[in-house]
């Protein structure tokens, strides 16, 4: 057994007996011949793998904000009065355990949640109860599963359609063979192609590294691992198109002459696996994946599927790259790009899902299709997913250049007042705003959209950022370990109604420091949002904070203070 | 070996080309302060103690590796103050109580707390339950002081390879965790070592952690010319008002008095300058003026405390806290990871020395409340200086004092300045 397939063995015991036991880490560690703590290391970093026995069905109930607005308490108190057991609870029931999960990339059917990776969305609870009976009475969770596929409900027209048009096998390979791979990569470069997972590192830029790095081994890496709470376009794209996303990844291999491909799945998208699985079989008898593609001699190139376990951080391309070597997905430090220093030390092209798709519409519609769309600096569409407080949620290609509000009215929010952009880690914005364009030129985004109404608590949504990203840091630096959790004190405080204007004169201080100082993304990005939106929603947080202040005295919450203590009194009299 | 020739806060600076930041900046004078960087490690860039600036740009020092022509800055304002920031998120994300820790006076985290001057902690406290385990042959790994610098993970093997220590859980539950089984196979030199290597006390070896005494240790050295003694002030001062000033011990032990006596007859010089108002020295119980300075030990552990301190405040135009307890919670704040039905149950209900089937917690309407966690007294009102140490020194106290009420020249030695 070797180190790279350490997940999937992991989830072979998890798979075949609900939990990963002292006995099997013993097992692996000596395979491995590394000591039991570190295989520990691993499990307990990704939250679908279980150190203790589980129930026949594992539940997962997503705890995003746009699950949290859509009634995410209501379901969770549905699933614990059914099961009878309690969130985050082991050893209750043989039948169920339940967990919370941060998203599972069905924003656009909340509330949702996995039955052992089965989806089954718009939950109520009703529905929870008759799925629940369905279950205990031995029903097929294959049959009584949601259907995960999220509507496609907006396209450009036709000529301006990019992605979500016509699509066979073999579509952009086939116009590979007449062209060298310097022509190839010259094509992405003037198509300005740039990474759609949310950094827009200029692609061509990338490959052309990785094309001259001399490496012995070369890999591509499709991160399908789609963490970014209210982000499911990558979802719909495998689901609708994994075709053409593996085209883009051969177009890579054929660019950078890697003979071996992976694709990193989300945990959450197992449902996916087999119809990728299937895509790929169908490459391979047809002589589009393996040895000598399309007659070309020696361009070999193979792809592999890699499930995830439940981690965020995973989505950054240097923690994927150790996640896929078997390791904690913790972010590498930034001394080399993967395209110098990978997957297993050999140059590694990691690109997002819709990267690759793009890549191969590019080659095969060509360069004038794709420069005539778009705007100046961002050529094409974009696929965005579109949840929250909205009539129409779902998947939307758009037009580079759309405006929020153009957007907005297709989706036909109501009153949005605070529209979050590219999730969590992205970008808030407010009313004012709305006439900006989504574009590299005003307002990039990565491909989520979330609207909120103006009934809907910043607070609230503030609050469930601050934990998620306390709780899916890699754990590894201390800015983000620590910074995320002292923040979410101080959110804790403007909840009490016991915040002032120092308090919020502090988290954006705090906040500064913390995305200075962070060793990945994640810490830098973290705090964007919170700082952003104590300027654009100031009239809100005005109203939320205290402004006397007699005799010196902090606020400070007397009541809460001495609650514990009188209840005990009285408890105990 | 080819030299570069870079700039550190505008001097020139010459090193080996693609060497380490810090060893680079170190053989030219410069000192960058971290935690997690080890010799030879490949850069492990965990704690971020190290951040500088690169050509503009914030980065951890130990991750870069010095070529010609790079402006680095060290030491600006800005630069001073994150690196300040993030040595305290450390200190309020573990539990750090340096008067009761082994490692107090060789522990780099504390050594570097004083570097950086942190008397008090802009963030708040966690106060997060973590656990000490002593199940290991030789090592006793304190979870509450580990920072996850991964110095232990990478550097403490067992002769035939295996990782003694490694990460596990992740977000804010992360904790580096120790492997029985392998840690048996150390010898007790490779578990000194392992000791020796933790930047904070959070790997302790069992019978060898007190082998220094306090006060000879690493960074416990007191030269002769840092030392100061109290100034003769009363020829300056003895025309002036005399400054009023009030103290109170509020959930702290009374050391802190104990030790602002320490001054011994410099007390009589003090009296030249100052006259006490509402203070257990005096035993004046209440205030019968408005006083210049308040000192306060303790932090607020019942109401009565609250109300004591709010009364402070209204009556003293200045208000510092004295010592640990009073900064922070201190010692009693070791009751914060735990609730306050676990600790008041221990005490009087389930305790060794309680009835049998004692199932009254005292109290009285008279008896002050206690609240469910210590809290630091700025973060009840407002405070004006801090003073660390447990105890801080008797002419430290007086010397600041005096400072803040007559702006006398003095400046802290850092021999004086301690948390412990």
């Amino acid at each position: 057994m070797k180190r790279t397939g350490l997940l999937n063995k992991l989830w072979e015991f998890q798979n075949k007996f609900g939990y990963i036991s002292d006995n099997a880490i013993a097992q692996i560690a000596q395979k491995l011949s590394v000591s039991k703590i570190e295989i520990e290391g691993v499990v307990s970093f990704y939250h679908f793998f279980h150190r203790q026995p589980t129930g026949k069905y594992i539940i997962y109930l997503n705890n995003s904000i746009v699950a949290e607005f859509k009634g995410f308490q209501e379901i969770k108190a549905a699933f614990e009065k059914e099961t009878g057991c309690t969130f985050g609870c082991y050893g209750e029931n043989p039948l169920f355990t339940l967990f919370e999960t941060s998203c599972i990339g069905l924003s656009d059917q909340e509330p949702a949640a996995l039955i052992n990776f089965f989806p089954f969305t718009n939950l109520t609870p009703e529905k929870v109860k008759t799925i629940i009976q369905q279950l205990k009475n031995g029903n097929s969770l294959r049959f009584i599963s949601s259907n995960p596929t999220s509507k496609i409900q907006y396209l450009p027209p036709e000529d301006k359609t990019i992605f979500y048009r016509k699509y066979e096998m073999g579509i952009a390979l086939k116009k590979l063979k007449n062209h060298t791979p310097d022509e190839v990569l010259n094509l992405i470069s003037a198509a300005n192609l740039e990474g759609r997972g949310g950094a827009f590192f200029p692609t061509a830029k990338k490959w052309k590294s990785s094309k001259e790095s001399s490496t012995s081994k070369k890999y591509i890496i499709c991160n399908a691992d789609e963490g970014e709470p209210g982000t499911f376009k990558d979802k719909s794209l495998l689901n609708n198109l994994s075709g053409l996303v593996i085209e883009g990844m051969i177009v890579a291999a054929y660019i950078s002459g890697a003979a071996n491909g992976f694709i990193y799945l989300r945990a959450e998208y197992m449902y996916l696996l087999e119809k990728i699985e299937n895509t790929l079989r169908e490459f391979q008898e047809n002589n589009l994946l393996g040895n000598d593609i399309l007659g070309i001699p020696k361009f070999n190139f193979n792809i592999q599927i890699q499930v995830g376990a439940g981690a965020y951080i995973c989505g950054e391309e240097s923690a994927l790259i150790e996640s896929l070597e078997g390791k904690r997905g913790e972010a590498r430090i930034k001394k080399y790009y993967p395209t110098e220093y990978g997957y297993l030390g050999c140059s590694t092209i990691v690109n997002n899902v819709e990267t690759f798709a793009m890549a191969a519409r590019i080659i095969e519609l060509g360069i004038h299709f794709i420069s005539t769309i778009g705007t100046k600096e961002s050529k094409g569409t974009k696929v965005l997913s579109i949840s929250g407080d909205v009539a129409k949620p779902g998947i939307y290609e758009i037009e580079w250049g759309m405006t929020v509000k153009e957007i907005l009215h297709l989706c036909q929010a109501t009153s949005p007042h605070f529209v979050q952009i590219s999730g969590p880690s992205g970008i808030c914005i407010n009313n004012t705003e709305f006439d900006r364009k989504i574009c590299k030129e005003d307002l990039i985004c990565a491909g989520s959209i979330m609207v909120f109404n103006n009934f809907r608590s910043i607070t609230k949504i503030l609050e469930n950022y601050t934990k998620f990203f306390k709780e899916e840091s890699c754990g590894v630096c201390t800015p983000c370990r620590a910074g995320n959790q002292i923040l979410h004190e101080k959110i804790k405080k403007i909840k009490k109604g016991i915040c002032t204007s120092k308090d919020l004169e502090e988290i954006k201080e705090w906040g500064k420091i913390i995305k200075l100082t962070s060793r990945c993304g994640l810490g830098q990005f973290s705090a964007n949002t919170l700082i952003m939106a104590l300027d654009k929603f100031e009239g809100y947080f005005n109203q939320k904070i205290i402004k006397t202040n007699e005799n010196l005295n902090v606020e400070f919450d007397m009541e809460a203070a001495v609650y514990n203590y009188d209840s005990l009194i009285k408890d105990t009299q | 070996m080819k030299n570069s020739s870079f700039k550190i806060d505008g001097r020139v600076c010459t090193a080996e080309t693609g060497s380490n930041l810090i060893e680079a900046a170190k053989q030219n004078g410069i000192f960058i302060p971290t935690l997690c960087h080890f010799k030879h490690l490949d850069p492990l860039g965990t704690c971020r103690v190290c951040t500088v600036k690169l050509n503009g740009r914030d980065i951890a020092g130990c991750t870069v590796r010095v070529a010609d022509g790079m402006e680095i800055e060290v030491n600006t304002p800005e630069l001073l103050d994150t690196r300040k920031a993030i040595i305290e998120m450390m200190f309020v994300e573990g539990n750090h109580f340096c008067p009761s820790c082994e490692k107090s006076g060789d522990c780099q985290m504390q050594n570097l707390g004083y570097e950086t001057g942190i008397k008090y902690t802009r963030f708040p406290h966690l106060f997060i339950d973590r656990i000490t385990d002593a199940r290991p042959e030789r090592i006793v790994v304190n979870q509450n002081r580990c920072i996850k610098c991964k110095r232990c993970i990478e550097e403490v093997k067992t002769f035939d390879g295996y990782k003694v220590f490694y990460s596990i859980n992740k977000g804010n539950k992360t904790l580096v965790s120790i492997d029985y089984e392998q840690e048996a196979k150390l010898s007790e030199l490779q578990a000194v070592r392992a000791m020796h290597i933790c930047p904070t006390g959070s790997i302790l070896v069992k019978g060898k952690s007190f082998s220094k005494p306090f006060g000879d240790r690493q960074f416990d050295a007191i030269t002769e010319e840092k030392s100061m003694s109290l100034n003769p002030v009363k020829k300056q001062r003895a025309t002036t008002k005399k400054k009023i000033v009030a103290t109170t011990s509020l959930a702290g032990c009374f050391g802190c008095h104990m030790s602002m006596l320490d001054i011994d007859l410099g007390i009589l010089d003090l009296f030249e300058v100052i006259e006490f108002n509402k203070t257990p020295i005096t035993d004046i119980k209440n205030f019968t003026k408005h006083c210049d300075i308040g000192l306060i030990e303790g932090g607020c552990s019942n109401t009565q405390n609250i109300e004591v301190l709010r009364e402070f405040r209204k009556n003293c135009d200045i208000l510092v806290s004295v010592g640990e307890c009073a900064i922070w919670g201190g010692l009693p704040a070791m009751r914060n990871t735990f609730s306050l039905e676990e600790c008041l149950r221990e005490s009087y209900l389930d305790s060794m020395t309680s009835e049998e089937n004692e199932t009254i917690i005292p109290n009285h309407e008279d008896i002050p409340k206690i609240l469910n966690n210590v809290y630091a007294n700025h973060e009840i009102v407002k405070i004006d200086y801090h003073i660390p140490g447990c105890p801080p020194d008797a002419n430290y106290i007086w010397n600041v004092v005096k400072n803040i009420l007559f702006q006398e020249e003095y400046s802290i030695a850092h021999p004086k300045y301690k948390y412990d």
